[in-house]
């Protein structure tokens, strides 16, 4: 058992589960009852001796079938009882000691009988495990099979699998011909309009049937494996279903109206309801099995409720089909219709089951139900032939690095079910086994043989290495998104990663909404749109920290925005968004709010992480309406938006629950043009021997000039000594004429050539001060 | 007149009792100055006779050496003390707090996508991207996944609205299609990896609707399974820090790579941990497998001619096992707090040379 745990999931076989009732269930045991007397205060229980093999407990038992001679199952004080969901402890019911209790199946959790406790065979060893003398000893293994292997979706080619692999021998099961003794009063017709579609199916009619349980072998296997029995036509489909991977369908004869069954393409309009009970609507592309009176079966997908067996059949036309699996796979999406019919028929199935299946399936049902079998009709234009794969055995040393001896090779293939023809050596001529639809060239073969003979004999070899010392693995353009992201840590942000998709409501808020990018199947309809920019997620993240009790957020991702379905309308930016102080408050600061400022310092700053020279960016104080309209600005190079910045407008942060100062940022970082490669050396610093010296302006100029005309006014009035200019002050108030403002200036002016007279200063001042009152109207503060 | 000593010992006391800088300049002024006591003496010389003047005038000018040095002295000493007190009262609470770290985190898929680079980057890896809204084409058809194979139907794939043609443009579920991106657009050898965001339309304890993968795709002339076992395991070993970590190859399937592997990682649990290493469990790891003969058709390569792999593996597993984060959900909550916990200092930065593990 563990040996086919570990070996299972080395051919490709994963295990899932494993479920073994003889662990699962060992602390019960077999116990006998010897005596069995009515409770002295109550009429339902009784008071039970039991014999547990080492000693003798009085134990209180309410179930009718307790009686003395019967052996059972007894779970002692201490033991779980798993269909209970309760550990029994000692106790006393009415007055009279009871030391364990004796149990039902339903206790056991094996089933749903509880109508009394388990009946065991009388040879059941008192004392013994119960989960054996139960008979339930046999461990269940739960397997996942890769969408390639219908083969493995029944016992036996799990089973021939194993015996590949070198674990057991497949035992031969007699696929041998039955023959029938009559006519079947029902015959085949394929009227599909693909021959494809049908290319062979087969019948057989069973009279004399007498329906009712299956035998207890059948039920049990059915059971462990999670099918309930329901009587034994049905029983006997789903065993084959899981025992060689064959879905079947069981017509009642007497329900089928003529004495044809028509397999063709249903037509528009048609419907029918299927063993579901529901009702489905068809197109002439799905393929229905009809009689006289219209559809009752979609082929491969479920059967018709009209004409399937029941309790009281005792005429069955039984069929076997082979159905186009991509037909069967498309008919069962668009009806949302999943069967375990379905499941094998679009895996592919073993194209000889019409036909090879026949003779093993009838001598079962002849068996269990002691019915007559008629001849077996077909029909269909037959399954094209399976050709030959050429095969150069050398390039499973070519493709694996395996060196597998060509008589294992052989070995391999053949135990699987392949023909093989060696006769020329490096073009074998290998023919898959009827039940491996997935096979369809070198490589598949070459699988086959490497999984059996094991993945542990690959190499383990490193990659050559072309370079000793490895180039970069990111590009200069990609390099970006990390310069970004460490100058936004850097500046105490938080990373944050949110979905792609959002609420469309939110999307047009923030200039998204265009219906290509609404999600057609949406997970929620808060999640039902491509985000137009990451702003407005990471407003909802600052809005669901403030309610979990955090403050002073600041958080920035870098990620995938979506303005169109085309490549080059979904591409990456940044934002940030900080709120309250956008830190953690420090007693030596003012602690001032965050504001239109913060965020512009920090798009400023992830720009210059990339390498752009933002002294030459033009900066206007239009921005979209989800910011503060009179806080809020966008950047610009030339023509191109680079960037965003500003509060968020009160509306909004409402909208995301927002408390206090919000301000936030958007960088289109892909648009910065790729900077020359000029190579690693920077030029030569020449540094200026002359010593700068600056000069302090007060200028008084209109509300409405800003900052930057008056900088660049400053700088263009002083060319080309200004070297740089700062404000340190900007004042309105009652001070100076209404609708004025004071800017407070320090020039530093580099001489170039020779040191300045006081003269030269003051030519340069004078000329400052023109350019300010030419550009701007401004004048010096009197 | 007082005796020269008489004055000496005068103008000593008064300097050793001086106890401020201005009362020490006054003594100075009336010792030294141009009407000072010492001045005065040497001014009455000129009235001497030349034999008293030359032991005098010696006498005198010792005397204002000795003065002279007393007060520079006791100037450093008065100095210093005014230093000390003006230190002492500039004294402050040093236990008050200041900010100890910065505040700033990395969250822990950028940092994994990081690692993984970095490892790659190594063994001659670059970094290939592609778009996450996808045709139906790249994500599946020419991935050998044609409309009806089944596989699909384990995807649980996004879908557009349909444009004009009806065509529905999906979310990628994969970052597989930057393989076949990848190689349309360039000659082998390739060898590339893609980290991205992928997306299915599953919710629940274990599955996000987003999600992140990272590909990998080499083609050659000669590259075989024994160099994707190679790879892989140099990878893992690299990843996880664990020089002596158990990879497991299992044959599996995808419909783009044949033959196809499952990756496995040993691993131990005990009391409800998680150990990378080796133990007597399994961890699922990583997809992979030789580039299917149908997929280098696709993109214009001839099988006959070029092979290689391809892997993929999903980033928040290899977070989460890696930095021991318990819940999928968590990664995109953006929680402050957990971000401070489970983020990365802006300092830490993943590169092969200072190490990649935390």
């Amino acid at each position: 058992m563990d040996e086919i745990l570990e070996v299972l999931p080395m051919i490709g076989l994963e295990v899932e589960d494993i479920d073994d009732p003889a662990k699962r269930l060992s602390a019960f045991r077999v116990a006998e009852i010897t005596k069995a007397e009515r409770h002295p205060n109550a009429d339902k229980l009784q008071v039970c001796e039991v014999n547990t093999g080492d000693e003798t407990l009085q134990i209180v038992c309410g179930a009718p079938n307790a009686r003395a001679g019967l052996k059972t199952v007894l779970a002692v004080p201490g033991t779980y009882i798993p269909g209970l969901d309760i550990t029994i402890k000692k106790g006393e019911i009415r007055g009279e000691a009871s030391f364990g209790m004796l149990c039902s199946a339903a206790e056991l959790g094996i089933s749903d009988a509880h109508d009394g406790i388990m009946e065991l065979a009388s040879d059941a060893v008192v004392g013994s495990g119960a989960a054996a003398a139960a008979g339930l000893d046999d461990p269940m293994i739960e397997i996942a099979i890769t969408p390639n292997r219908g083969d493995c979706l029944g016992v036996r080619g799990v089973a021939r699998d194993l015996a590949a692999a070198g674990y057991g021998t497949l035992k031969p099961l007699d696929f041998s011909d039955e023959a029938g003794s009559f006519d079947s009063a029902i015959q085949w017709s394929v009227e599909t309009d693909e021959a494809s579609a049908c290319p062979l199916v087969s019948g057989r009619m069973f009279r004399g049937i007498k329906n009712g349980a299956a035998p207890s072998w059948m039920q049990e296997r059915l059971t462990a494996i999670g099918q309930r029995p329901i009587d034994v036509l049905v029983d006997i489909t789903n065993y084959i279903m899981f025992d060689i991977g064959r879905p079947l369908h069981a017509y009642d004869a007497h329900k089928i109206a003529g004495d044809r069954l028509v397999i063709r393409n249903a037509k528009q309009g048609e419907s029918l309801t299927a063993l579901n009970e529901k009702t489905y609507d068809l197109d002439d592309e799905m393929i229905v099995i009809c009689d006289e009176n219209g559809p009752d079966d979609i082929a491969g997908v479920m059967g018709g409720d009209r004409t399937g067996v029941s309790e009281s059949t005792t005429d069955m036309f039984l069929e076997i089909a082979i159905f186009d699996p991509i037909a069967v796979a498309m008919t069962g999406r668009k009806l949302n219709l999943n069967s375990d019919a379905r499941y094998r028929f679009e895996r592919g199935l073993d194209t000889d089951g019409p036909t090879a299946f026949a003779g093993y399936i009838t001598r079962l049902v002849k068996q269990l139900t002691g019915a007559e079998a008629s001849h077996l009709v077909t029909a269909g234009a037959g399954v094209a032939p399976i050709e030959a794969i050429s095969f150069a055995p050398s390039q499973v040393l070519g493709l694996t690095g395996v060196d597998v001896a060509k008589e294992r090779m052989v070995e391999i293939l053949e135990i699987l079910g392949f023909g093989v023809d060696t006769s020329a050596a490096e073009s074998w001529q290998v023919t898959r086994p009827t039940w491996r639809p997935d096979i369809h060239g070198s490589a598949d073969i070459i699988e086959e043989i490497i999984r059996i003979h094991g993945y542990e004999h690959l190499p383990m070899l490193s990659l050559p290495r072309d370079e000793m010392i490895a180039k970069p693995s990111i590009s200069k353009l990609q390099r970006r998104t990390n310069y970004i992201r460490r100058a936004l840590v850097a500046r105490d942000y938080v990373e944050a990663v949110t979905f792609s998709f959002m609420k469309d409501d939110d999307a047009v808020l923030f200039g998204g909404g265009d219906e290509s990018l609404r999600l057609a199947n949406p997970i929620s309809a808060d999640l039902n749109m491509m985000r137009p920019t990451i702003l407005p997620n990471l407003l909802q993240a600052t809005g669901r920290n403030l309610r979990r009790g955090s403050t002073d957020l600041s958080f920035f991702e870098v990620g995938p925005v979506f303005h169109g379905v085309p490549a080059d309308q979904q591409f990456h930016m940044a934002c940030g968004v900080r709120q309250g102080r956008g830190r953690i408050s420090d007693w030596r600061h003012d602690n001032e709010a965050v504001s239109v400022f913060d965020a512009k310092a920090d798009l400023l700053n992830a720009l210059s992480a990339i390498g752009v020279s933002v002294d030459n960016l033009q900066i206007t104080n239009e921005a979209p309406d989800y910011y503060h309209p009179g806080r809020s600005g966008t950047l610009m190079q030339g023509r191109t938006i680079l960037g965003t910045f500003g509060e968020i407008h009160p509306t909004i942060a409402k909208h995301f629950d927002i408390k206090g100062a919000c301000a936030g940022f958007e960088l289109f970082f892909q648009r910065v043009p790729a900077a020359k490669d000029k190579g690693p050396a920077k030029p030569l610093l020449s540094l200026n021997s002359l010593q700068a010296l600056s000069r302090d302006f007060a200028f008084v100029v209109d509300e409405a000039v800003s900052a930057d005309a008056l900088m660049r006014a400053v700088k263009a009035g002083g060319k080309p000594f200004v070297q740089a200019v700062n404000i340190f002050d900007v004042y309105a108030g009652d001070k100076i004429e209404a609708g004025k403002k004071s800017v407070a200036i320090t020039v530093t002016i580099q001489p170039q050539k020779a040191t300045l007279v006081d003269a030269e200063i003051v030519e340069i001042s004078d000329k400052i001060i023109a350019s300010v009152a030419k550009n701007t109207g401004g004048a010096i503060r009197g | 007149m007082q005796s020269l000593d008489a004055l000496k010992t005068e103008l000593l006391g008064k300097i050793e009792t001086a106890d401020t800088p201005p009362a020490l300049d006054a003594i100075r002024i009336d010792a030294l100055g141009k009407k000072g006591v010492i001045s005065e003496q040497l001014k009455s010389l000129g009235a001497m006779p030349a034999e008293e003047r030359k032991s005098f005038g010696a006498a005198v000018n010792q005397v204002k050496q000795e003065v002279s040095d007393a007060l520079s002295a006791k100037a450093a000493i008065l100095a210093k003390a005014e230093l000390d007190a003006k230190l002492a009262a500039e004294a402050v609470d040093v236990t008050l707090p200041v900010p100890s770290a910065s505040l700033g985190r990395f969250h822990p898929l950028s940092r994994t996508i990081e690692e993984i680079t970095a490892i790659f980057a190594d063994m001659g890896f670059s970094v290939a991207e592609g778009p996450d809204v996808e045709s139906d084409y790249y994500n599946f058809t020419a991935l050998n996944i044609p409309p009806e194979h089944p596989a699909r139907q384990e995807h649980d794939t996004f879908y557009l609205n349909a444009d004009e043609s009806g065509l529905r443009p999906v979310l990628r579920t994969q970052t597989s299609p930057v393989q076949i991106r990848t190689m349309e657009a360039s000659e082998p050898p390739i060898r590339i990896i893609a980290p991205g965001r992928t997306y299915r339309s599953d919710h629940d304890a274990t599955h996000s609707p987003m999600f992140h993968q990272c590909e990998g795709l080499v083609i050659g002339t000669d590259i075989h399974m024994g160099h994707l076992k190679g790879c892989l395991i140099e990878f893992c070993k690299a990843f996880f820090g664990v020089d002596e970590l158990p990879v497991r190859f299992r044959p599996s399937f995808f419909p783009f790579t044949e033959p196809s592997a499952e990756v496995d990682i040993g691993c131990s649990r005990k009391d409800g941990g998680l150990k990378i290493g080796a133990g007597d469990d399994w961890l699922e790891i990583l997809g992979s497998g030789m580039v299917h003969p149908k997929v280098l058709a696709n993109c214009g390569y001839d099988p006959e001619k070029v092979q290689g792999f391809a892997f993929g593996m999903g980033i928040e597993r290899l977070a989460m096992l890696k930095y021991g984060i318990p819940d999928l959900r968590t990664f995109y909550d953006t929680d402050l707090r957990w971000m401070r916990h489970y983020g990365f200092m802006g300092h830490d930065v993943p590169a092969l040379h200072t190490g990649i593990v935390g």
